[in-house]
C-alpha cells in the first residue's frame, strides 16, 4: 500500500515545526522531545472515532496501563485527514471526566436524592417493572378486533449514540417485547 | 447522503441550505472549501450570516419556513430559461410520465383531500398507463398532462416578485443564486446541495427536500460526481439507528412496520412488494421478502417457521395511520396513558419541542431508566425548578453508560461508510456498553417469563438472543448466516456461514440478516470489511476522491447513489473528467454500479433509479402525505395573515398535538410579532447533555444567548449582555442579548419582519447557563416525517426584570 499518510506525516511533522521556529532563532528540539516523551511514548495506539456528529472522524487512542494518555485526529481518514473540531478535540476530557455517571443509580419514588445500587440489582429491578407493566397493559386486539400483540404504555427513546450492532438488538428486544412507541435523534 | 464527503470537492457549485456548515460540520466543510478553491461558487441561504457565510462566495438571508417558495422561484428559472439537462430529465425522470385525469391542484389544494382527517386519498395523483399497465410516456415532453408540464405551470407561480415578498430576499439576490445554481444543468458539470435540520425541522420539511431534489434532477445532478442531495446528519450514528430503524414506523432497513391491516406475513409483503409490468425495470424493491424473512428469521431464529410467518406472528401491530412518534408519544404521556419507558443517549427534556409539557409528562410515568453518560434534565426531571420531588413518584434508574473509545463495535457516516471502532480502554467506573444493558434486561425479563409465564410471553420466550453482548458475533448477524446448508446456482453453503451478499438473501427462511443493506460487508473470504484502512485507488478513481477499499460502504461498497445516471445510454459518462462509473464494453469500472446490468443501448440494461418502481427519478411524487409537488406553505406560527400563492396559509396535513399546553399563536399575532430559529453550535452537541460537563468546551460557550438585529434591539430598548426574556404562547426563556448586524429584518410583503436565533443546548442541570429553549417551541410535526418545526415558531422579547435562570 505505500506510504500512508500518517506515516508521511509522522516522518516530516516535527521537521517542518522545527524548521518554522528554527527561523525564530528558537530551538524546540529538546523541549519537544522531553514532552514528546511524557506524553505518548510506550502507548498503545487504537483506532476508535468521534461520537459526535456523522462525519465520524476517526481517531487515535493513546492508551498506557490501561489509561487513555490522549486522543487525536487519524490522519488516514480520508474525510478529516487527522482534524478535530472544538468537540472532538475534546474527546480525552469526555472520556476521562469527573462528571461521568460510573455505578447505577437509583431515585425511589417520592424521594429527593439518588441511591447508589449494583447492576444486578438494578437490571432485575427494571426487568419486574417491565413485566409488570406488559402484562397489564399488553394489548392483543385493537377497537376492530384485530390482532396487534402491542404494548402501547412501554416506550423508547435512543438513539444515535449507540453502535449498529447495539441498535439492531435494541430493535430487536423492543419489538419483542411489542412495544410501538420507539423513536431517537433521527426525528429531532 | 447520496454521495459522500470527501466527493464535495468534486463540485462545480455548491448550495448550501439549512445548513451552518462550517460550525456545525466543520470537516465536512473542509470539502466544502477545496471545491470552492477549485472555483466553485459556495451559495449559503440561511437566515443568519455565520462562518459558512464568511467563507462562501455570497451570503443569502431567507426569513425560516419560506424554502419552497425560494426554490419554487428557481424551478421556474430553470424550465423557462431551458437550463436542465434535457436527455437527463426525459430518460432518467418521470418527466414524461402522464399523470391522470383525475390530478388537479387548485388555490393550494391537491386533489383528494379530506378536511377532517387532514389527509389526501392519493389514488388521484397516479400515472396513467397503457394496456400492459407501465406508465404512459410522452418523450416529447408536450402532453398537457406529463409531469414536465404539470410541473411547469405548477411553479409559472413562483415568480420573483411573489418568491421575494414572501422570502424576504431581495430580487437581484434570488437571480444571483439561480444563475449561479443553475449553471450546473450542463451535462458536465456538477451541483451539490448539503443541507442539515434547517430543512428537516419544518411543517413542510420533506417537501423541502423534495424540491431540491426535482432541481438537482432538473439539472441533472443526482448520481454524477460533485453532485447529490446530501445531509450534513447530524448525530454520531444517525445513519446507522436510522438504517437499524430505532423509529417506530420503520423495520431495519426501510421496510414498513405490520398494522393490522395486514394480518400475515403473507398480506404484508404483498401490500410492501410493488410490481412492475415494465421489462426494463429493475424494481429493485420487488427483492421485499428476501429480506424482510431474512430479518424475521434473524430476530426468531429457529422459532421463526412458516407455520408463523416466521416470526410475522409475534410481532407488534400498529394502528393504521397512528404516530408513535415524539410528539404523540409525549401526548399520549402527558394524558396518562404511558407507564414506563427506557431513554437512551437523548435528553428529550431538554430537546423535545414544547419542553414544559414534555417535563410535566415524564412526572406521570410509574417508571424511568436512563441511559445516560451524565445526570441530564431528563435524568433529573423528579428535582427540577419549581418542582417538590415528594410529589413525583416516578421509579427512576439512572445507568451509567460507556463511552465511544470504551466499546467495540461499528458507526455509519452520513456517507454511508460502515467503520469498525476498537475499545481502548475498559469503561469508566461500572458504566456499561448501551447493547450490555439491552442484552442484559432482557435475559432478565426472558427468566421473569420463563418462570411465571405472562402476556402473550412467546415474542420474548422464542427471540434468538445473545447471552451477553458481542458486537464482532452481532456485527456477523446484522451481515447474514445461512441458517441451514443451502445450494444457490452451483455453489453450496453451508450452516452458519455469512451470506456473501444482499443477492443470496432468501425469501424461504434458509438465511438471516438483522439488515439487508449491511450484508455483504462482513465475508468469509475477506471478514469485517467495516475495518479495512487500504486508501489504495485507481486513476479513475483517484480523480474523484474515491476511497472504494477504506471501510465498507452500504449497499454492496456503492460509494455514489444511483451512479447509472450519471452515464449516458451507452454507460459513456456525461462528465468524463469526473467518471464515476464507465462501460469499458465489458465491464463497468469505476464505483459499484447501480446493479450489474449493462448500459441501457444494449436492450439488457435497467433505467437508473433501480429503487422506484417504475425506474425512473420522481419529479413528481406521488406518494408524500401532502402533496405530489411541493407548495409553499407559512409554518404553523407564522407572522403574515396570508401569502402569495394561495389562500391556503398552512400545511393542510401537518400533524399538532392538541393538549392544552399546545397553544399556538394566531397568525401574525400582535403578541408575538419575531419569527425564532434554533440551532446547535460548535462547542456544544444538541441537547448539551456530553458537552456542557466537558470543561474546556463550557468554558468557550457558557451561557445561552439570543443573537438579534441592531434594528430590533434599539425597538426594545435591548443593549448587547443584557439579560432578556423570550416568550412564545408556550413558555418563558431568559438568554443574553447579543446585539449582531449578523441576523437583518427581513422586508416581506412590505414589512419589515424581524427574526432572533438561540441556541437549544443550554440546560439547568449546569449551574447558571441557562434552560430549555424549546420550552418555546410547538408540538408541531411534518405530515410525512412528524418531524417537530424547531426552526419557525413566533415569540416576543423584553429586557428581563428579574434574572433566575442565568
Amino acid at each position: 500500500m505505500g506510504i500512508s499518510r500518517r506515516t508521511f506525516l509522522k516522518a516530516t511533522g516535527a521537521g517542518a515545526v522545527g524548521l518554522a521556529l528554527g527561523q525564530l532563532g528558537i530551538d524546540l528540539a529538546p523541549a519537544q522531545a522531553y514532552a514528546a516523551g511524557l506524553k505518548t511514548a510506550g502507548c498503545k495506539e487504537v483506532i476508535s472515532i468521534c461520537p459526535f456528529c456523522s462525519c465520524c472522524c476517526n481517531t487515535i487512542f493513546s492508551v498506557k496501563g490501561g489509561k487513555i494518555i490522549s486522543v487525536e485526529g487519524d490522519p488516514d481518514y480520508p474525510v478529516s485527514g487527522g482534524g478535530l473540531c472544538a468537540k472532538g478535540a475534546a474527546l480525552l476530557s469526555m472520556h476521562v471526566n469527573k462528571h461521568r455517571v460510573t455505578k447505577p443509580l437509583y431515585r425511589a419514588p417520592g424521594s429527593a436524592k439518588w441511591v447508589e445500587k449494583d447492576w444486578a440489582w438494578t437490571i432485575n429491578r427494571i426487568a419486574r417493572k417491565v413485566k409488570d407493566t406488559r402484562d397489564k397493559d399488553f394489548i392483543t386486539k385493537d377497537a376492530k378486533g384485530r390482532g396487534v400483540n402491542r404494548l402501547e404504555s412501554v416506550f423508547q427513546l435512543g438513539s444515535s449514540q449507540m453502535d449498529n450492532e447495539e441498535c439492531a438488538v435494541f430493535h430487536q428486544m423492543l419489538r419483542g417485547l411489542g412495544v410501538v412507541h420507539m423513536d431517537h435523534q433521527a426525528r429531532i | 447522503m447520496t454521495n459522500h464527503f470527501t466527493d464535495i470537492a468534486n463540485a462545480d457549485a455548491v448550495l448550501i441550505m439549512g445548513s451552518n456548515a462550517a460550525e456545525h460540520h466543520p470537516i465536512a466543510f473542509k470539502w466544502v472549501l477545496k471545491a470552492k478553491e477549485k472555483g466553485a461558487p459556495v451559495i449559503h441561504v440561511d437566515p443568519k450570516f455565520s462562518r459558512t457565510s464568511a467563507r462562501s462566495t455570497f451570503h443569502v438571508p431567507l426569513r425560516s419556513g419560506t424554502d419552497i417558495a425560494f426554490m419554487g422561484g428557481m424551478v421556474k428559472y430553470i424550465l423557462e430559461n431551458g437550463l436542465y439537462f434535457k436527455d437527463y430529465v426525459v430518460d432518467y425522470t418521470n418527466a414524461a410520465f402522464i399523470v391522470g385525469e383525475k390530478f388537479a391542484f387548485k388555490d393550494g389544494m391537491f386533489s383528494g383531500y379530506n378536511a377532517e382527517k387532514k389527509t389526501y386519498d392519493k389514488s388521484t395523483w397516479a400515472f396513467e398507463k397503457d394496456a400492459n399497465g407501465v406508465p404512459k410516456r410522452d418523450a416529447t415532453l408536450q402532453h398537457p398532462r406529463c409531469v414536465y408540464q404539470l410541473l411547469r405551470q405548477h411553479y409559472s407561480r413562483y415568480d420573483l416578485d411573489k418568491v421575494s415578498e414572501t422570502t424576504g430576499v431581495t430580487k437581484e439576490n434570488l437571480l444571483k443564486v439561480y444563475q449561479a445554481f443553475s449553471a450546473t444543468g450542463k451535462p458536465d458539470k456538477a451541483g451539490t446541495i448539503l443541507y442539515a435540520l434547517g430543512w428537516t425541522q419544518h411543517s413542510v420539511g420533506v417537501q423541502n427536500i423534495r424540491l431540491s431534489a426535482i432541481i438537482q434532477l432538473l439539472l441533472g445532478n443526482i448520481g454524477v460526481a460533485g453532485g447529490g442531495i446530501n445531509a450534513l446528519r447530524g448525530e454520531p450514528n444517525v445513519q446507522g439507528s436510522t438504517d437499524h430503524a430505532i423509529l417506530y414506523h420503520i423495520l431495519p432497513g426501510y421496510h414498513a412496520m405490520p398494522h393490522a391491516g395486514w394480518p400475515t406475513l403473507a398480506d404484508y409483503l404483498k401490500a410492501n412488494t410493488p410490481v412492475t409490468k415494465d421489462p426494463l425495470s429493475a424494481n429493485w424493491w420487488g427483492n421485499r421478502p428476501k429480506y424482510v424473512v431474512s430479518l424475521l428469521k434473524s430476530w426468531f431464529g429457529d422459532n421463526g417457521t412458516e407455520a408463523n410467518g416466521f416470526g410475522y406472528d409475534f410481532l407488534p401491530k400498529l394502528e393504521p395511520g397512528e404516530d408513535y412518534s415524539y410528539i404523540f408519544l409525549f401526548d399520549r404521556m402527558y394524558k396518562g396513558k404511558v407507564k414506563g419507558g427506557f431513554v437512551y443517549g437523548t435528553n428529550p427534556a431538554q430537546s423535545a419541542p414544547n419542553t414544559h409539557k414534555v417535563r410535566a409528562s415524564l412526572d406521570k410515568l410509574d417508571w424511568l431508566v436512563v441511559g445516560e453518560l451524565h445526570h441530564t434534565e431528563t435524568s433529573e426531571f423528579w428535582h427540577r425548578p419549581g418542582v417538590d420531588p415528594k410529589k413525583i413518584k416516578t421509579e427512576v434508574f439512572l445507568l451509567p453508560s460507556a463511552q465511544r473509545g470504551e466499546k467495540d463495535g461499528t458507526v455509519s457516516n452520513s456517507g454511508r461508510w460502515h467503520m469498525w471502532h476498537y475499545k481502548a480502554a475498559e469503561p469508566l467506573g461500572e458504566s456499561r456498553p448501551m447493547g450490555a444493558m439491552a442484552v442484559d434486561i432482557m435475559n432478565a425479563v426472558r427468566a421473569l417469563y420463563a418462570k411465571e409465564g405472562g402476556a402473550f410471553p412467546d415474542p420474548i420466550l422464542k427471540l434468538d438472543w445473545p447471552k451477553a453482548y458481542e458486537p464482532e458475533a452481532l456485527a456477523k448477524r446484522i451481515n447474514g448466516l445461512f441458517t441451514r446448508d443451502t445450494k444457490i446456482g452451483d455453489k453450496e453453503y453451508k450452516k452458519g456461514q455469512l451470506v456473501p451478499g444482499f443477492a443470496n438473501l432468501q425469501a424461504d427462511g434458509s438465511t438471516s440478516s438483522y439488515n439487508w443493506l449491511y450484508c455483504g460487508g462482513y465475508t468469509e473470504t475477506e471478514g469485517n470489511l467495516s475495518k479495512r484502512r487500504d486508501l489504495t485507488q485507481t486513476p479513475m478513481q483517484a480523480a474523484i476522491n474515491l476511497y472504494p477499499k477504506f471501510s465498507w460502504a452500504w449497499p454492496v461498497n456503492r460509494r455514489v447513489l444511483y451512479n447509472r445516471a450519471s452515464v449516458d445510454k451507452n454507460g459513456k459518462p456525461f462528465n468524463p473528467a469526473k467518471a464515476v462509473i464507465a462501460w469499458d464494453g465489458s465491464k463497468w469500472v469505476g464505483d459499484v454500479p447501480d446493479g450489474p446490468w449493462p448500459p441501457l443501448a444494449t436492450g439488457k440494461g435497467k433505467y437508473p433509479f433501480i429503487m422506484t418502481t417504475e425506474g425512473h427519478a420522481q419529479l413528481f411524487g406521488p406518494g408524500r402525505e401532502d402533496g405530489p409537488l411541493p407548495e409553499h406553505y407559512e409554518p404553523a406560527e407564522t407572522p403574515v395573515k396570508a401569502h402569495a400563492f394561495s389562500r391556503q396559509l398552512n400545511n393542510p396535513c401537518m400533524k399538532v398535538a392538541t393538549s392544552e399546553m399546545d397553544k399556538l399563536a394566531a397568525p401574525a399575532d400582535p403578541r408575538f410579532p419575531i419569527v425564532l430559529t434554533t440551532y446547535s453550535m460548535t462547542e456544544h452537541w444538541c441537547g448539551g447533555g456530553d458537552t456542557r460537563n466537558t470543561p474546556a468546551l463550557l468554558e468557550a460557550e457558557p451561557q445561552l444567548y439570543v443573537e438579534m438585529s441592531p434594528q430590533l434591539a434599539e425597538e426594545k430598548g435591548i443593549k448587547n449582555g443584557d439579560v432578556v426574556v423570550v416568550e412564545s404562547i408556550r413558555g418563558k426563556v431568559e438568554a443574553v442579548a447579543m446585539v449582531t448586524v449578523r441576523l437583518r429584518p427581513f422586508v416581506v410583503q412590505g414589512k419589515v419582519v424581524h427574526e432572533i436565533g438561540m441556541p437549544f443546548c443550554f440546560g439547568w442541570t449546569t449551574p447558571k447557563c441557562g434552560d430549555a429553549t424549546n420550552r418555546l417551541t410547538p408540538s408541531v410535526g411534518d405530515p410525512n416525517t412528524t418531524i417537530p418545526e424547531y426552526k419557525a415558531c413566533l415569540v416576543n422579547i423584553a429586557k428581563a426584570k428579574k434574572v433566575t435562570e442565568l
